[in-house]
């Protein structure tokens, strides 16, 4: 037992968590509930894995295993935003029930892979055959290699890690930052608060909420092909564990805010993993408790955070409110 | 005039539910045409598929397989969860709340109904067995209720958002239900023939099950038995509830506008908690109706890991009915009349999938229904006024002569 694999282990089940709770936060600032998150991770998982697995079979990439998987994640990001465009649709031009689209989507998704699993690959299940992880043993560079392997540091960063972690941490900071001090974001909140009132001062409501449900939709699918990779061993499924519907959790977890959100998938990451390495902690291991009981604790402490600090809702006032020109 | 506005305003009504049947109608039929296209087109990848003998089978839903009698039974058997379901995820929408909860409160209902039906042995008696069987659903119906409380209980008094307590408890369930079947003090209910592990014994073996009074050998061995009769009256018992009671009046009000419920005195506290109790028991009887079938058995050890698809679908099945109690029947009908066609696709190239993906493509195009309202004359006047030939003009004197009389 040691507390590099803990800490290790907590990234891997957080990042996911957090870039699909920031997808979901996007959506709902330009207004529109963004259910079909799973759906999104399961298509955006979905291409991203049968992009790897074409391009390994066809012989490109076999030295470039990073590239490939920058690569993928970029197809995966496009795939969820594309998908995600029937969510915005259904919302923005037809005024639709929000959650009747997020539902429709999340019941979509998993019938095109079975389907398309079934006629193209032979299985309900896709594997890849791509390994992304980095350890020692796979930098070009021997030096860095030897030196991965000797320093502890450098041993946390670099060994037994996946790229996609700290492309994550970036691209969060990054979005978290434009959401929130950029022109075009303040635009996208205003129309999640007051569309109206966003309009009369010039805003196009309609560009700013495609806009949110679309990088949702990339950020969502981005999140899934990263579950798969992380955690499945790059193996698609008509499912992603349920990691949308926690994503939609974390968010309102979080508040609909970028900080709390990267705080909440921490915590949730943190005794998530526990639920698996609970026996390598010794006083832990010692206690006469099954281990579906640490599988329900991650959920029942969330919920107790929530009781203890429950607040004023950061929530979106017009999230869900189709946007009427005209209405005040 | 007064008289045809008054016609009008009779009439109006099931106008409108005739435009909502008609809108549904127009899903359906673009969803399978949508369906039809994916199959198309797939077919050109696909040996020996037949896009039009697809087509075929979907419209003829369980009505293709070998045995249709049986395919027909087993397709009405699984309807009944799927009913309860619906109508969990619909109550609860008309009060303005999104039970995504019901796959947990389907899982606590099953566990409690089990622990009652496995527990008491009546297989020599066949009498008792009913009397167990009717409390099994009364202890399912308190456990999907009690699960269902701790979201409603957290939205009335502490104002925490619902969908995120039901993805909590959703999990938290499956976890239970794992540990609950696998302690030591249970161990009696497992299932150690068939060369099988972690399954449960069935109620076949206590005598508990649903009685079928017959429907079983009727349907050549199939799964069906009573319980599609008592979902069809409780989902009239829900229709009742919610549109013929001032407590159904006041939940519906609470979904339309919470606020301006509150301003008229209605308790919102009181409708939250109680319509999540009762979408909870809904969800609960679903799944004590599922698995209190003598031949369906339940995987226990692998329940932890994945959420029953019951749950989920009853959120298609009420969106698909618009949250109508009566139409959550016909709703989840036709969604398992559509996946009874699954199997029988795979005859002819494709898989069962596609009937997934036109039931999805459906549920989508249910948002639309306004729009596709608005295809239908607005009003019930401007129907009659089609088949009404017109009136001849007024002459103009008799206008004139009465004008110029008001002008006198």
């Amino acid at each position: 037992m040691n507390i590099t694999f803990i800490l290790q282990a907590t990234i891997l089940a957080m990042i996911p968590l957090m870039l699909g709770a920031l997808a979901g936060a996007f959506s709902e600032h330009s207004g529109i509930i963004n259910l079909g998150l799973d759906g999104e991770m399961i298509i955006g998982a979905f291409v991203g894995c049968i992009f790897c697995r074409g391009l390994i079979e066809s012989g490109a990439f076999v030295k470039n295993s990073q590239w490939l998987y920058i690569l993928a994640m970029i197809i995966a990001a496009l795939a969820g935003a594309v998908f995600s465009l029937l969510l915005s649709f259904s919302a923005i031009k037809m005024k639709a029930d929000q959650t009747i689209g997020g539902t429709a989507i999340n019941m979509l998704a998993p019938a095109l892979v079975l389907t398309f699993g079934l006629l193209f690959f032979n299985g309900e299940r896709i594997p890849s055959k791509a390994m992304f992880q980095l350890n020692y043993s796979t930098y070009s560079n021997k030096d860095f290699g030897a030196a991965v392997k000797a320093n502890g540091i450098l041993k946390f960063f670099f060994n037994e890690v996946y790229i996609s972690t700290y492309i994550v941490i970036v691209l969060f900071i990054i979005l978290s930052i434009w959401l929130y001090k950029s022109k075009t974001g303040t635009h996208l909140r205003a129309c999640g608060e007051h569309p109206q009132a966003a309009a009369s001062v010039g805003i196009n409501v309609i560009k700013m909420r495609y806009l949110g449900a679309t990088l949702s939709g990339a950020m969502a699918g981005l999140a899934g092909f990263i579950y798969i990779a992380t955690q499945t061993g790059t193996e698609a499924e008509s499912n992603v564990g349920g990691l949308g519907f926690l994503a939609l959790a974390i968010m309102i977890f979080g508040n609909w805010k970028p900080l709390w959100i990267a705080l909440g998938s921490i915590l949730f990451g943190f005794v998530r993993c526990l639920s698996v390495i609970y026996t390598s902690i010794p006083f832990l291991a010692a206690l006469p408790l099954p281990s579906y009981f640490y599988g329900m604790l991650p959920y029942i402490i969330v919920l107790i955070v929530l009781v203890i600090t429950r607040k004023k809702s950061g929530c979106p006032k017009a999230e869900g409110i189709p946007y009427e020109i005209g209405e005040r | 005039m007064a008289k045809t506005d008054e016609l009008s305003r009779k009439v109006k009504l099931p106008y409108e539910g005739l435009k909502s049947i008609g809108s549904s109608i127009i899903c359906i039929l673009i969803g399978i045409f949508i369906g039809f296209i994916i199959m198309a087109f797939s077919a050109i990848s696909i040996k020996d598929a037949n896009p039009w003998k697809g087509l075929a089978y979907l419209f003829a839903g369980p009505f293709t397989a070998l045995d249709m009698t049986m395919d027909f039974g087993n397709m009405i058997f699984y309807t009944v969860p799927l009913i309860f379901t619906s109508l969990s995820v619909a109550v609860a929408y008309k009060t303005g709340l999104f039970n995504i909860g019901a796959p947990g409160q389907f899982l606590i209902g099953t566990m409690f109904a089990l622990l009652v039906a496995l527990n008491i042995n009546c297989a020599n008696n066949p009498v008792a067995g009913v009397f167990v069987w009717i409390l099994a659903l009364l202890v399912a119906a308190i456990g999907g209720l009690l699960w269902g409380l701790i979201p409603g209980f957290l939205k009335g008094f502490f104002g925490i958002n619902e969908v995120i307590v039901t993805i909590m408890t959703n999990w938290i369930a499956a976890n239970l239900f794992t540990l609950v079947f696998s302690s030591d003090g249970l161990s009696h209910l497992i299932n150690k023939g068939d060369g099988k592990s972690g399954y449960l014994i069935t109620t076949a073996v206590t005598g508990t099950g649903t009685p079928d009074l017959g429907l079983k050998a009727l349907t050549h061995n199939s799964y069906l038995d009573i319980g599609i009769f008592i979902a069809i009256i409780i989902a009239i018992l829900c229709f009742l509830l919610m549109n013929k009671t001032t407590l159904g009046y006041s939940l519906r009000a609470c979904g339309l506008n919470k606020f301006s419920a509150k301003y008229a005195g209605m308790s919102d506290r009181f409708n939250v908690v109680f319509v999540m109790g009762l979408a909870g028991a809904l969800a609960g009887l679903g799944g004590a109706f599922y698995y209190l079938n003598p031949g369906i058995e339940i995987a226990f050890q692998s329940i932890y890991q994945n959420l029953p698809a019951y749950g989920f679908s009853g959120i298609a099945g009420a969106f698909l009915a618009n949250c109508n109690p009566i139409g959550c029947i016909f709703a989840a009908l036709f969604i398992r009349y559509i996946n009874a066609s699954g199997t029988n696709l795979a005859s002819c190239g494709y898989n069962q999938y596609f009937a997934d993906i036109i039931i999805a493509v459906i549920i989508y195009l249910s948002g639309f229904t306004s729009f596709f309202k608005g295809l239908f004359p607005s009003a019930w006047k401007n129907i009659k006024k089609l088949f009404t030939p017109k009136k001849p003009p007024v002459p103009d004197s008799v206008n004139s002569t009465e004008h110029g009389r008001l002008d006198k």
